[in-house]
């Protein structure tokens, strides 16, 4: 159809333009009218999940799509306290914030060595990476399991920071690889010419430089271990060391008896929301990232 | 080069054949050991030590923690494939693997290509205007725990007091009322890769207008001149420059649907009506970690991984096969 009229504007030249635009326009407005349509889709359920947590159980059950009669903070109070949020909370950004830290350092050392060294071995570190990034860690988690185990860091949360280490690094290497072999190696040089060892040129100058690649990466990472949840379901099954992920699995399920609805939906605002106002701040630069990492 | 040489009398190149015979100073030994001893360490104990005693497992018959464990050969495997259940969760993962990433990527692309290329003008291509606001709202669903996205829409679609039920109602559909969607066996696996999707799409769609924006203004301009509308210059000329990109989201996505766990324990956590949706990795978590069975299970883990890789090895099969006709056609036009 569009086709068709297209090619006959082009033919007809003078009233070409007036009709082009009109088209245009038509198109516009369907392509506005089917993102609205989709946006939609996103937020009401967000919306809703929102309205319920002022709600109490009993509303929830009665009319799903009424407004709270009184706006209800009694369901995050012990959604916080009784659910045992709070405390899953504080362990998640314990876990996460350790781990990131982490994974950012010795990913960042491990790409720097394999970018910009060449010995022996190089390329077989390089590739076992690539290999631990596509196999699922499904087939690693019954033996990972009794690794923990038999070095006593089974359902501690130690334990659990450096597996997400170890399971974040490969993408970690892997994406600052081609950051530190894109830095101009004269700057390297100029630094060991003034005397600076190795240790000095990659913290004062080699990863200054590779800020911008640190910054995206850690954003992902960031995003990846704050969504883990077969690693800590796993591995960390001591109820007190619950990071948000598990903790609201299990509350979800207990809920199915317990029947506080209320305080699923306040557990799940008190969940998405810190990470959700995070994300309005930093958008563009997230943004930015994934259109970095879709040129790779 | 030139900035050092200018800068040190004495020229580069001389100097980095004596930086390569420079002796192993501490400073350097230890620069190696702790900047690739450290984490090679992590990563060889904790990543590839245990992929790699999987494979030895799987054809052991250790189960329980303390009974020791017998040499089976591929016991396992022919159990496995005599195991009906696990051949459903198999199933049920192929029909993810077929399904989810083609319509994530159909609807991303769709809506990728709306921000990109469907604003109103004469002549020249233009992005939609205030599309930013559509981009900010799709890309939510990636910032949200996957298991909160599943325990949201796990209750949007309980029967009775969700979401659905009462919009449904609302607009005159009664015959759905107290319909549990993902209580029969008939919905419950639609409606589980609904909920993917709806996880996924804000991701891709993001990525796609990134790699759309990536292409040369001028291809746009030469297809309009050319008389090409706005449907066909998407299908013909975008998909196929951003192929690369299209591979990349298919690999990715048929990963995370070949896994999909933590979707379905937040949708239907005992494997849905008559395992409508159980999932090899959550029959693989069951077998070993409430029935002690590791031997078994890490065979399913060593199935699960062939799965995967076959799928990625199928995609890039698939992309070269398409690629060269798609070459000619592009240049003949």
């Amino acid at each position: 159809m569009t086709t068709t009229a297209d090619r006959a504007e082009f033919v007809a030249g003078s009233r070409a333009p007036d009709k082009q635009a009109r088209e245009g326009k038509r198109v516009a407005t369907t392509a506005h009218i089917a993102l609205i349509l989709w946006s939609l889709l996103v937020i009401l359920p967000l919306l809703w999940t929102l309205l319920s947590s002022f709600k109490t159980t009993q509303e929830i059950l009665g009319n799903p799509l009424s407004l709270p009669g009184k706006v209800q903070f009694s369901n995050y109070a012990s959604a916080w306290t009784t659910a045992g949020i709070g405390r899953y909370f504080a362990n998640t950004v314990v876990v996460v914030g350790s781990a990131l830290v982490l994974v950012m350092i010795l990913g960042a050392m491990c790409a720097y060595v394999l970018a910009r060294f060449s010995f022996r071995g190089n390329r077989l570190i390089y590739y076992s990476m690539l290999a631990g990034l596509t196999f699922p860690v499904f087939l690693a988690i019954v033996p990972l399991f009794f690794v923990l185990k038999n070095l006593a860091l089974l359902n501690t949360l130690p334990g659990l920071i450096i597996t997400y280490v170890a399971f974040a690094l490969p993408f970690t290497v892997f994406f600052l690889h081609s950051f530190f072999k894109a830095l101009p190696g004269e700057v390297y040089e100029a630094a060991q010419i003034d005397g600076a060892g190795e240790w000095r040129s990659f913290f004062s100058v080699m990863l200054p430089m590779a800020r911008p690649g640190m910054a995206s990466v850690a954003i992902f990472n960031f995003l990846g271990l704050w969504n883990q949840f077969l690693l800590p379901v796993a591995l960390n099954t001591d109820s007190n060391n619950y990071v948000l992920s598990q903790g609201m699995a299990s509350f979800a399920s207990q809920a199915g008896y317990a029947v506080d609805f209320g305080a699923l939906f306040a557990a799940v605002v008190i969940t998405v929301a810190p990470v959700l106002v995070v994300y309005i701040i930093f958008q563009r630069q997230l943004q930015v990232s994934v259109a970095a990492g879709s040129v790779k | 080069m030139t900035v050092t040489q200018d800068g040190v009398p004495g020229g580069g190149p001389k100097r980095s054949v004596a930086r390569r015979r420079r002796p192993l100073t501490f400073d350097r030994a230890s620069f190696m050991v702790v900047f690739l001893g450290l984490p090679l360490a992590v990563f060889v104990i904790f990543v590839v030590s245990p992929f790699v005693q999987a494979l030895y497992y799987s054809l052991t018959d250790w189960s329980g923690f303390s009974s020791g464990m017998n040499f089976v050969g591929f016991d396992n495997y022919v159990k496995l494939f005599h195991d009906d259940i696990f051949l459903k969760a198999v199933r049920n993962n192929i029909q993810l693997a077929i399904v989810v990433p083609f319509v994530t990527i159909v609807l991303a692309l769709t809506l990728a290509t709306l921000v990109t290329i469907g604003g109103s003008g004469t002549g020249t291509v233009r992005g939609l205007r205030n599309s930013g606001f559509y981009r900010i709202v799709s890309f939510f669903p990636y910032v949200i725990p996957a298991i909160v996205i599943g325990l949201i829409w796990a209750q949007v679609f309980t029967p009775g007091s969700g979401l659905l039920d009462a919009v449904l109602s609302k607009i005159g559909l009664h015959q759905f009322e107290n319909y549990a969607w993902l209580g029969d066996a008939r919905t419950a696996m639609p409606v589980s890769m609904f909920v993917m999707i709806w996880g996924f799409v804000g991701f891709y769609m993001v990525l796609f207008i990134a790699a759309i924006r990536g292409i040369d203004p001028e291809v746009f301009e030469a297809a309009r001149i050319d008389g090409a509308g706005r449907f066909r210059t998407a299908v013909f000329l975008t998909v196929p420059l951003i192929r690369d990109n299209v591979q990349t989201a298919y690999i990715y996505l048929g990963i995370a649907a070949l896994d999909a766990f933590v979707y379905m324990q937040a949708l239907n956590p005992g494997g849905g009506p008559q395992n409508s949706t159980l999932v090899m990795p959550q029959q693989l978590f069951t077998t070993a970690f409430t029935k002690g069975q590791f031997g078994y299970s890490t065979a399913m883990g060593v199935v699960l991984a062939t799965v995967t890789l076959l799928f990625a090895f199928l995609v890039f099969l698939v992309n070269a096969l398409t690629g060269g006709r798609e070459r000619k056609v592009k240049v003949r036009g």
